[in-house]
Order: structure tokens, then C-alpha cells, then sequence
């Protein structure tokens, strides 16, 4: 199995050498191909096309933030050809001001999944038809699976009764949000303990 | 009213305007809080402009501060009609990256309650669908069969709806005998009733009038849009992934995967009601074997598992692996992975990024009705506006899967 995706894999990034920057067959046994942001429709089309591959079934896109990298976002496409009983995942690092192609021309069933990655993350995709907000409510702002939104988020809503309306505030927490630790300090924590500053510089 | 200025010269000539309705959130009709904006040209859709969110509860953000196995209980709340199947997804995401191989009882015990699962999707989506373009009895008897579904759940595992049963490694407790005893008598009774149903609807004339030819969705439109389950299989298309990239001990299961021909709500509808008897049949599979091989472990006993309750009592390393499995959680080791299960309403799927930590470092839940919604406007064009409520019942839509 792994081989035919490695041969696959190498099919593929010789028929479209220029967009394709790096093909691997993972641990788990699943074909991932990096490819540069711009030629993404024209690969996408590709291996819908293309004869031994057909993948014609868009699965999935969404997108992954490093905030520590230089570009930040990786947008993630999956897809499986009902034909060869295959899948393959596709991958583009863009900056955060980068603005990806969009592939609603190829695949129409991208339509919703651009617009979930531009609602949660504020990815802009050119080309697109109509690059709403989908999940969030109307009138949200941020982007909130980016890493550096909180996930208590910035506003509340309640009914108000003496206004007769919804109203929107600032989150307010009772007690402060609670984010356990529970790794081991002795396996990767990296704060020093309370107590433990003075053993530090006696080592010294 | 006129809106605008309107000072043409060929007076009495009337402005006709497209008219704009909400359909939802509040439709009974909209199964949940699905709000519809159509525009309609008398009775006919022009166009369908879904507003989806209204039940996002942020699923994924939350899953990334928590640790894996605390994120399990979330994938009961999306497809919340079939509870079990989802945390299988997830489960053999786990499974996947760890490398961790499932104890054969707990296999069987995972694919005869996806199975159940399956039945109480399409009990409720057959049913409830009947009632959306007429028919007030189906909906009364499938219940009675999903009811004793859920009691076979609590059995199980002591929850109803929110199960918690399927857990990376294996199942979380082992089923007792009469429980295999009853499923086993339940499902030699259900095809009967399950005949009852079919006799109120297959025929009848108001069913058919109101199903057949509509939402016809040809292979390539299925292609197109990224159709999974019963919206391919209706179409012609002989893809269940049960079958073709089989999972779990669903290779050794004798079942036929029925298809459509039209691709219609009524060969949908037809296919579902066959995909019920073809689940009695791995269900009764299930039981032989779980009978033939007689009892075992459930759990494959290891890093990412609890320890045995009795072990915990005379040894001090399974007493510290089982705190430290429920606070701390385990770790996954670094790398991504895609698993997916052929949900009762199609490819239900999970991503996980893992960056060796005890939490998921991103994970994103692919559900079926998402693409399928989405497809909507698609669709509905062209229908009549009492035909929405039958598209959407066909679409197979839960909000807890879409909205997330």
C-alpha cells in the first residue's frame, strides 16, 4: 500500500514539478503533498484529472496556525478518488497576509470549507464567490481558532430585560479561567517552582 | 408599495419583486436551528441562502485545551443521533497515531454498536422525514424501536444519549451477557416492525407524490459537491467506506450495501430503510461471534488505557498510572493523521495534528451533513418551497455535527 502511494506520490510531483515542493508517505500510511499556494487550483485540477490518481471527492479543508513560524498558516486539503480507493492530503504554507487561490472553479463543495477557514482563521481566498462569515455570529469579530484568541473569547451576550433586547458585553469571568497543568514537572515542564529559584542560582 | 422611485412612463405596468422568506430557526421542519433565507418566485425556489452557526458551540477550540480523552465526550454532542459512531472517529484517530491495536471483543463490540447506531439514525431521519411531508405515524412507532435502542445505550454504559462508551484502546466495559441475550432478541423482532413502517409509506401515495423526482442528485453532481452515504449510495454509486477501506472487523461481515437508482428523496428514503435490515444482519454476526469467542479483554491494556480496577487496589504503579492517566491524560506522539467511519450519514471524519503533547494540537471534525448542506441552494433550486422540508429531511441534517 505504501508503496503505490510513494509511487503515486512521485507520479504526481513529476507531472506538476513546479507547484509540487515535497511528497511524503506518513507513519500512518497516508500520501501528503506540499505544494506552493499559488498553484493550487492548477495542481487540484491535475489530480482530479489525471488518470491514475481521479481524485474527484473533495473531503475536507481547514487550516493549522504555528503562530512561530515564518509563515504561519498551513491550509490543509483532503481528498479521495472513489476510483483508485485512494487519499491524499495537500498542504500550502501561506504567510498571514497571504491570499490563497481559491478552488470553488474545481470544486464546488470547497465553497463552505473556504468559508469556515476565512471565519476562523481570516484566511482570504481570491476567486471566491462570496466570502461570508459562516459559523460565527453575525457581526463577529477575530479569528478564533487562531492560537492567539482566547478561548473564553472577548464578548458575552445576554437578554436584557429592562432593555428588551440581547445585549452584547465584555466577558466577565467569576472565577478566573481554569487551565490546568497536570504535566509532570520532571518530563518537560520548563517554569521553575516556586521554592526552587535559590537551588538555581546555588548551582551557579 | 413600490419601492424606489418608479416614474416610467408606461403606467400601470407593476414592478414584481421576488419575494424573501425565512424558513427557520424556529421551523419544526428545520430538524434543530437551521435558518433558511429563500427567495421565491411565487411557489418556486429561486434561491436558498442557508445561515448555519446558530448551534456552534466551538467544539475544536475547546478540544484544544483539553486533554484527549476529555475531548471524547464532545463527539457525542455533534451527531448527537448517533452518538457512538462519532467517537469511533476519534478513537481510531487515537488508535492510529499511538499504533495501539483493539482487543477482538472490543472490535465486535464497537461494530455491533455502530450498527445500533446506524439504526437509530435512520429510524429517526426515515421517520421524522415521513412526518415532514405528511405522515404522523411513522415518527410515533420508529420512536418506540429508538427508545429501546437507547436502553440497550444505557446498559452499555450508563448514558442514554451522551454514551462516552467507545474509548482509545478499546471499548470503556466489557457488555454483560444478557444485554448480548436482548439485542440479539430485539433484533430477530425489529425487521417486523421494521415491515410496519415500510408498509405505511412505501406505497403510499401522498409519500411517493411528495418524494419521488425530488432532489434528484446524479453521480457527478455527488461528485461535485462531496457527497458521502446514503446521498452517493442513492445516486447509484456502490461506495460505503465499510467496504472499501474497511475498518474495525468490518471486513469479516457479511452485508450487502444497497444503492439507488434515480438518486431522488424516495431512493434515498428506500436505501435507508434497507440499510437497517443489512445492519440486523452484522448486528446478529456480531452477537454470534461475540457468543463463539466467548469473553476478553476490552481495553488493550497499555500506556493509553486504565488500568484494571482490581489491579489498582494491590498495585501502587497501576493505582499512579490511573491518576495520572486521568489528569495529565496520555501522549500521542508527534504527527497527523485523517481517520474517518462510514457515520450513518456518510464520511464522518477526523484531522489531528498531534505535537507530542497530551493535547491535540489542532483537530477538525469533517461531518457528512456539512457538505450536504451546503449543496443546498444547489439543489433546492427549482423546488417548490413545500419541497424544502422534504429536501432537508432527505439531507439528513443534524446541527451538532454542522454548526460544531
Amino acid at each position: 500500500m505504501s508503496e503505490a502511494l510513494t509511487e503515486l506520490g512521485n507520479a504526481l510531483a513529476a507531472g506538476r514539478s513546479d507547484a509540487v515542493l515535497a511528497t511524503e508517505v506518513t507513519k500512518t500510511g497516508e500520501l501528503a503533498v506540499q505544494v506552493s499556494p499559488a498553484a493550487l487550483p492548477d495542481f487540484v485540477e491535475f489530480i482530479k484529472t489525471e488518470s491514475n490518481a481521479r481524485f474527484s471527492t473533495l473531503v475536507d479543508i481547514t487550516a493549522v496556525d504555528y503562530p512561530g513560524r515564518d509563515k504561519r498558516f498551513e491550509v490543509v486539503y483532503h481528498f479521495l478518488s472513489m476510483y483508485t480507493n485512494q487519499r491524499i492530503r495537500v498542504k500550502a504554507a501561506v504567510h498571514e497576509d497571504e491570499v490563497v487561490p481559491s478552488i470553488t472553479a474545481v470544486h464546488p463543495s470547497a465553497n463552505w470549507f473556504e468559508r469556515e477557514v476565512f471565519d476562523m482563521y481570516g484566511i482570504m481566498f481570491s476567486g471566491h464567490p462570496d466570502l461570508r462569515r459562516l459559523l460565527t455570529d453575525y457581526g463577529f469579530r477575530g479569528y478564533p481558532l487562531r492560537k492567539d484568541f482566547p478561548t473564553t473569547g472577548y464578548t458575552e451576550l445576554r437578554y436584557d430585560e429592562v432593555e428588551k433586547r440581547v445585549v452584547y458585553e465584555p466577558v466577565s469571568l467569576i472565577q478566573e479561567y481554569r487551565q490546568f497543568d497536570f504535566m509532570s514537572p520532571w518530563e518537560g515542564a520548563e517554569y521553575i517552582l516556586p521554592g526552587d529559584e535559590k537551588k538555581e542560582e546555588a548551582a551557579k | 408599495m413600490m419601492d424606489g422611485t418608479f416614474n416610467d412612463a408606461q403606467v400601470g405596468e407593476q414592478r414584481i419583486r421576488n419575494f424573501n422568506i425565512n424558513f427557520g430557526p424556529q421551523h419544526p421542519a428545520a430538524h434543530g436551528v437551521l435558518r433558511l433565507v429563500l427567495e421565491l418566485d411565487g411557489e418556486v425556489v429561486e434561491r436558498c441562502d442557508p445561515h448555519v452557526g446558530l448551534l456552534h458551540r466551538g467544539t475544536e477550540k475547546l478540544m484544544e485545551s483539553r486533554t484527549y480523552l476529555q475531548n471524547l465526550p464532545y463527539f457525542d454532542r455533534l451527531d448527537y443521533v448517533a452518538p457512538m459512531n462519532q467517537e469511533h472517529a476519534w478513537c481510531l484517530a487515537i488508535e492510529k497515531l499511538t499504533g495501539v491495536e483493539v482487543p477482538r471483543r472490543a472490535s465486535l463490540i464497537r461494530v455491533l454498536f455502530s450498527e445500533i447506531g446506524r439504526i437509530l439514525n435512520h429510524l429517526m431521519n426515515v421517520t421524522t422525514q415521513a412526518m415532514d411531508v405528511g405522515a404522523l405515524t411513522p415518527p410515533l412507532w420508529g420512536f418506540e424501536e429508538r427508545e429501546k435502542l437507547m436502553i440497550f445505550y444505557e446498559r452499555a454504559c450508563g448514558a442514554r444519549l451522551h454514551a462516552a462508551y467507545f474509548r482509545p484502546g478499546g471499548v470503556h466495559q466489557d457488555l454483560p451477557q444478557d444485554l448480548i441475550d436482548d439485542i440479539g432478541t430485539w433484533a430477530t423482532a425489529f425487521p417486523a416492525i421494521l415491515k410496519d413502517i415500510e408498509n405505511l409509506l412505501t406505497e403510499n401515495r401522498i409519500f411517493k407524490q411528495r418524494n419521488v423526482d425530488i432532489a434528484v442528485v446524479s453521480e457527478q453532481e455527488a461528485l461535485d459537491w462531496g457527497f458521502s452515504g446514503v446521498m452517493v449510495r442513492g445516486s447509484g454509486m456502490a461506495w460505503d467506506l465499510r467496504r472499501s477501506q474497511p475498518y474495525e472487523c468490518y471486513d469479516e461481515m457479511d452485508f450487502q450495501i444497497p444503492v439507488g437508482t434515480n438518486g431522488d428523496c424516495y431512493d434515498r428514503y428506500l436505501c435507508r430503510m434497507q440499510e437497517m435490515l443489512e445492519s440486523i444482519k452484522i448486528i446478529h454476526q456480531c452477537i454470534d461471534k461475540l457468543n463463539a469467542e466467548g469473553p476478553g479483554d476490552v481495553l488493550a491494556r497499555g500506556k493509553i488505557t486504565p488500568p484494571k480496577r482490581a489491579e489498582m487496589k494491590t498495585s501502587m504503579e497501576a493505582l499512579i498510572h490511573h491518576f495520572k492517566l486521568y489528569t495529565e491524560g496520555f501522549h500521542v506522539p508527534e504527527g497527523e493523521v485523517y481517520a474517518c467511519v462510514e457515520a450513518p450519514k456518510g464520511e464522518f471524519g477526523v484531522y489531528l495534528v498531534s505535537d507530542g503533547s497530551n493535547k491535540p494540537y489542532k483537530a477538525k471534525i469533517r461531518a457528512p451533513g456539512y457538505l450536504h448542506l451546503a449543496a443546498m441552494d444547489h439543489i433546492a433550486k427549482g423546488h417548490q418551497l413545500a419541497d424544502v422540508a422534504a429536501i432537508i429531511g432527505t439531507l439528513d441534517i443534524v446541527f451538532g455535527e454542522i454548526d460544531r
